[in-house]
């Protein structure tokens, strides 16, 4: 089986691709928003230790 | 109707349960009459939806006949979701929510006074302008006679759920859209059955599976709903 | 003392624990998938009647049967938070919501891609993609409410309130579609084989278990993000490294 053949999934490729590729963008969607969420959440940390510290 | 309030507060401790229960339902619908506009706000509404539908799909009768009962159950959904923010806010504004959480009688009492109330100012309005409606949609007559008796069993219900979205959402901001988005989902069943049973007797079958699940909805509602939403009020009022 | 420790310090102890459990759900996670990839797309053969379309599955049973399990366990996170008042229960029902209005997503994506080509219609009214929408409107639900709430505390006990409402809600809501499903005669998705190739089977156990295994990971990291902003004002959460530098 070549990879064009394979890619196509007999005729099906629109529909199964999709699928996955959907799939694949928001699990990397989540994990992106996961990992920013962290980064607000530490830097908001800081931000209000330093204001606290400064007092 | 600080009076009122006040009256409810002072006399509870002698009260029986019922009598508290009446007298909830009372004082709602005396408040209810002072402020008219609301109660017909929400029959306007629904008349208004159902009678758009034709305008939107076109005069074909088979067609309208068909989707009747469907429309006037959306409608009803909708045009009841409409005045569940009103159901508990002028009492948390005013104070008298405080005071019924601290009465000595059972909450869930007064809550289910207070669904009741609910119910006949935005329910039973529906209930009896709906086979109206129905004949803009050349319901037939057994058909409609149907829909009321679906109507007065699945209505309660929207209630007794809007009830429990009603709480939660209680002086909360944008609380009447989020309201409708949490009950919506909810009243899915009674929509299912409360169709059923119309469609059932329009094509000729039995309509009795549809109302006995309809009055076990309303059956299980009537037990869990006033206490949940007796819950979700202390929740809201901490 | 020890309801004490269970209710001030278990967010303190679980925050250092989940930080180190995340890769060890993470990396089997993501070899499991490739796992469960390869078998699906190279071992596992055509199928007779659905040719090479049924492979969807391997995405979107997993991804459903996720959906309606996350609710459950975010139910029962959320009713334990309510019943005996442990903040962290609380926080990992806020920190699954997302996740399993994702896997309804999924689930309801990879579906309208596979009704397409075997029935012609991207949406049908089957009763299990109905359900999953449901599902889906009522993990929105909860997630508009708790952030529509401002104290942390209500929110919690809202949400928890609302996610047992629901999860009894569940089973009477697929019965009715199903039921009125049946009445209107629709079509119903089903795999038309007569049974299943082996491989075919692993492959979605092998992918059901990397989700779930994703569903853990991703949930430990979220709720970290919670833990550190609902305890911004304790001692240790100013004194943990991240914070620090």
């Amino acid at each position: 089986m070549s990879p064009a053949e394979f890619f196509a999934m007999n005729g099906y490729g629109f529909y199964v691709w999709g699928s996955y590729g959907v799939a694949l963008l928001v699990i990397g969607i989540e994990i992106a928003l996961v990992r920013h969420k962290r980064t607000i959440t530490l830097r908001q940390l800081r931000m209000e230790r330093d204001a606290g510290e400064e007092q | 109707m600080t009076r009122c309030a006040n009256a409810t507060g002072a006399v509870t401790s002698k009260l029986s349960l019922f009598g508290l229960f009446g007298l909830v339902i009372r004082r709602d619908l005396l408040l209810a009459m002072r402020r008219r506009a609301d109660v017909l706000t929400t029959l306007v509404f629904f008349v208004m939806v159902v009678s758009l539908f034709p305008l939107g799909v076109g005069p074909e009768m088979d067609m309208l006949r068909k989707m009747a009962p469907g429309v006037v159950w959306v409608a009803a959904l909708l045009a009841s979701m409409l005045s569940l923010g009103r159901m508990f806010s002028a009492d948390y504004l005013d104070g008298t929510l405080e005071q019924m959480l601290l009465a000595p009688q059972s909450l869930s009492m007064l809550v289910l006074g207070k669904i009741v109330a609910h119910w006949m100012l935005s329910g039973l309005p529906l209930v009896l302008i709906a086979p109206v409606l129905g004949l803009q949609f050349d319901m037939p007559a057994q058909a409609l006679w149907v829909l009321i008796l679906v109507l007065l069993l699945g209505t309660p219900i929207l209630s007794m759920i809007g009830a429990i979205g009603a709480a939660l959402t209680l002086g909360l901001r944008g609380g009447g859209v989020l309201v409708s988005l949490l009950v919506l989902p909810l009243c899915i069943p009674v929509l299912i059955f409360g169709t059923g049973a119309v469609e059932a007797v329009n094509t000729g079958m039995t309509i009795v599976p549809h109302v006995a699940l309809l009055g076990a909805l309303l059956l299980l509602a009537l037990v869990f709903t006033p206490w949940v939403t007796a819950q979700a009020l202390r929740i809201s009022m901490e | 003392m020890a309801i004490n420790w269970f209710k001030y310090s278990a967010p303190t102890a679980f925050y250092g624990l989940a930080g180190k459990m995340i890769p060890w759900f993470a990396v089997p996670a993501a070899v499991l998938f490739m796992v469960g990839m390869y078998i699906g797309f190279f071992v596992a053969p055509t199928d007779a009647i659905q040719s090479e379309a049924y492979r969807i599955i391997f995405i979107h049973v997993p991804a459903s049967i996720l959906s309606m399990f996350i609710y459950l366990i975010m139910a029962g996170y959320a009713a334990l938070g309510l019943i005996f008042n442990t903040r962290l229960s609380s926080m990992m029902a806020t920190a699954l919501a997302p996740t399993g209005a994702l896997f309804a997503f999924i689930s309801l994506w990879t579906g309208a891609l596979w009704g397409k080509p075997m029935w012609g219609a991207w949406w049908v009214w089957d009763a299990r993609l109905t359900s999953e929408l449901i599902l889906l409107f009522l993990y929105l639900g909860f997630i508009a409410l708790q952030s529509s709430i401002e104290d942390p505390r209500r929110a919690d006990r809202a949400g928890a309130l609302l996610a047992i409402v629901g999860s009894v809600n569940v089973p009477i809501i697929y019965f009715s579609v199903k039921w009125w499903n049946t009445l209107h005669q629709g079509a119903t998705i089903k795999f038309t084989g007569t049974s299943m190739h082996v491989a075919m089977q692993q492959a979605m156990f092998i992918m059901l278990l990397a989700c779930w295994l994703y569903v853990i990971a991703v949930t430990l990291a979220r709720v970290r993000s919670i833990i550190l902003e609902r305890e911004r004002n304790t001692q240790w959460v100013n004194e943990l490294k991240e914070v620090r530098s």
